[in-house]
Parts: structure tokens; sequence; C-alpha cells
């Protein structure tokens, strides 16, 4: 029964959140700011999604080429 | 005749979705898997024939907001995903075709265990690309023909214009088929994960709150941009990696420890 269990979460961890937990974290973290300026500063954030997936993009490739680049 | 204005309104709208959804499909099916991606299609359309059939003209009160900020934030995920492997693959970081053995040990794999076939779905990946770019798509479909329709008490009208632009654009779509299958496999990755970063920023802003500049003409600078940007890191890494490959074996074997995905 755990096994399943840990091979369930284990395949959707893989599928959901894939190589780098970090981009994922990032994405839905600027999403929910993204949300909080149109809603709470009414701030037509729209920039706001698109830098944070160039930034998480840049930083997870800078970790994977061991940060060398 | 008087009908007329209102079906290419409704042509030009539908047109639009449908030729987003079309991407998502194109891209599961070119780089994943075909069976798995008509299923996903197909049972998005249940889905979507269900939800119409259920509630009628109140479809139009369903959270698409919500849908679009959870779909966005998942594709946005996915595309970055594809992106960094085809950037780390074209500026030599990781192997072209690491696929092949990655393939190899999923058929053993399923060999050993033929019982845990998830359901009949082969690739899980494909089929959920397909299932929600078709369910969201269709459903902003279902919208726009039902808010023009009614708005010009002629829905029969708004039916036509949506059903014609949905053939066209899948007819496109078989059109495409071939000569896109014969584009090297990194690089339709590449573009796999631009289209799916795009849409997927695009959908999960929109469903934040936000208003695009220009609404989905945006989609026609966004695609451009995370492409320029894409491409820019690729270019970058590969100097880098040129870079180290000069200086040394030692430099090689560091990188490629560092190297995960």
């Amino acid at each position: 029964m755990m096994r399943a269990l840990k091979s369930f979460g284990a395949f959707w961890y893989d599928f959901v959140i894939g190589d780098d937990w970090q981009v994922a974290a990032l994405v839905v973290a600027a999403l929910a700011v993204t949300a909080l300026l149109v809603h709470a500063a009414r701030v037509n954030a729209w920039w706001l999604l698109p830098i944070a997936a160039f930034a998480a993009l840049a930083w997870s490739l800078r970790r994977a080429t061991g940060g060398k680049s | 005749m008087n009908d007329l204005p209102l079906v290419l309104t409704v042509f030009v709208a539908c047109a639009v979705e449908a030729i987003e959804a079309l991407t998502i499909v194109l891209a599961a099916g070119l780089t994943r898997q075909w069976r798995s991606t008509f299923q996903g299609m197909a049972a998005a359309l249940i889905v979507l024939a269900a939800i119409v059939g259920v509630l009628g003209p109140t479809v139009t009160l369903l959270p698409l907001t919500a849908l679009r900020l959870v779909i966005g934030a998942l594709l946005a995920i996915f595309g970055l995903q594809w992106l960094r492997k085809a950037i780390l693959r074209a500026a030599g970081y990781k192997a072209l075709h690491d696929e092949a053995s990655a393939y190899l040990r999923e058929v053993a794999a399923a060999q050993a265990a033929p019982v845990s076939s998830r359901r009949g779905i082969s690739d899980w990946y494909a089929f959920t690309l397909a299932f929600k770019g078709v369910l969201l798509e269709g459903l902003e479909v279902v919208f726009i023909v039902i808010t023009f329709g009614d708005n010009q008490r002629d829905l029969g009208a708004a039916v036509v214009g949506a059903a014609i632009a949905v053939v066209v654009v899948a007819a496109t779509g078989i059109a495409v088929r071939a000569p896109l299958a014969k584009v090297p496999e990194n690089a339709l990755k590449f573009l796999v994960g631009i289209m799916l970063t795009s849409f997927g920023t695009f959908w999960g802003a929109e469903g934040a709150g936000v208003k695009w500049p220009g609404n989905d003409a945006a989609l026609l600078v966004l695609v451009p941009v995370v492409a320029v940007i894409s491409l820019g890191y690729a270019a970058w890494l590969r100097r880098a990696h040129r870079a180290d490959t000069a200086a040394g074996p030692q430099a090689q074997v560091s990188q490629a420890e560092g190297v995960t995905g």
C-alpha cells in the first residue's frame, strides 16, 4: 500500500514538477505575486510572469551547468 | 445574409482559440506520441460535450479564470522544463538523443510489469497536454458562441461560424503535420518549449487577473520574445561550453556532473 502511494506520488511529482522544483516554485510564486499586485494594489502586472519565467530559466540553466557559465 | 457579420466575428474569435488548441495538440503529438494525444483530445471533447449538455447556457458561469490560472501555471512549468532540456542539448551539455536510452529503459520496465499500463494511456504527458489544451480552448469557443449568439439572438449563426473555424483549423493542422514531422527532434522540442512557455505565461497571468496589452494579440509579441531570449541562452551556454571544452577534459567532467536533467 505504502509502495503504491509512494509510486503514485513520485509519478505526479515527476509529471508536474519535473527536473527542477525551483522553476515550478518560482512560477507559482510569481503568479501569486501577480494576483496580489492586480487585486490588492490595482497594478496590471502583465510583465511580472514573463520576467520571472526568464529569470527562473536562466537560474536553472546556470545551476545545471555547474554555475560556470 | 444578415447573419454574415455574426458568422464572421464568431469565426475569427473561435479560429484564434482553435489555433491555440491546435498548437498544443501538435506539440504533444509531434514530440511525444500521437495515440495518447488523440486520446487526450477525445477525452477533452467528451468532457466538454458533457459540461455543455449538463449545464447548457449556464456554462458561462464556470470559473474560467481559475481554470486559466491552473492550466497556465502547469503549461508554463512544462514549457520551461522543455526549454531547459532543449537549451542544454543545443549547447552541448546534454546528449541530443538521450531519450533513446530512456525509452529503452521504459520499454524494459513496461515489459517487466505489463499490469501497470496506467489505464490504457501509454503517454500521460501527451494525454494531459492535449486534454488541457483542448478542454480550455473548447470551453472558450463555447463561451464565445453562447455570448455572441445570445447577444445577437441568433445562436444558430454563431454555431455555424464556430464550426467552420474549428473545421478550417483542424484541416490546417492535418496539412502541416507531415512537414513539421521532418523538423529535427531538438529543434521541434525547442519550438514546443517556446510555445508552451508562451501560452502558459499568457493564460497563467490572465488567470491571475492580468489584462494583457492587446488581449490575444499579446501572444504575437510574447512568442517571439520567448524565442529570442531562449535562443540567446542557448548561444550563451554554447559559447561557455566551447570555452570549457578548449580548457580541457577536467572542466567537462565537472560540468557534466552539474547537469541533472
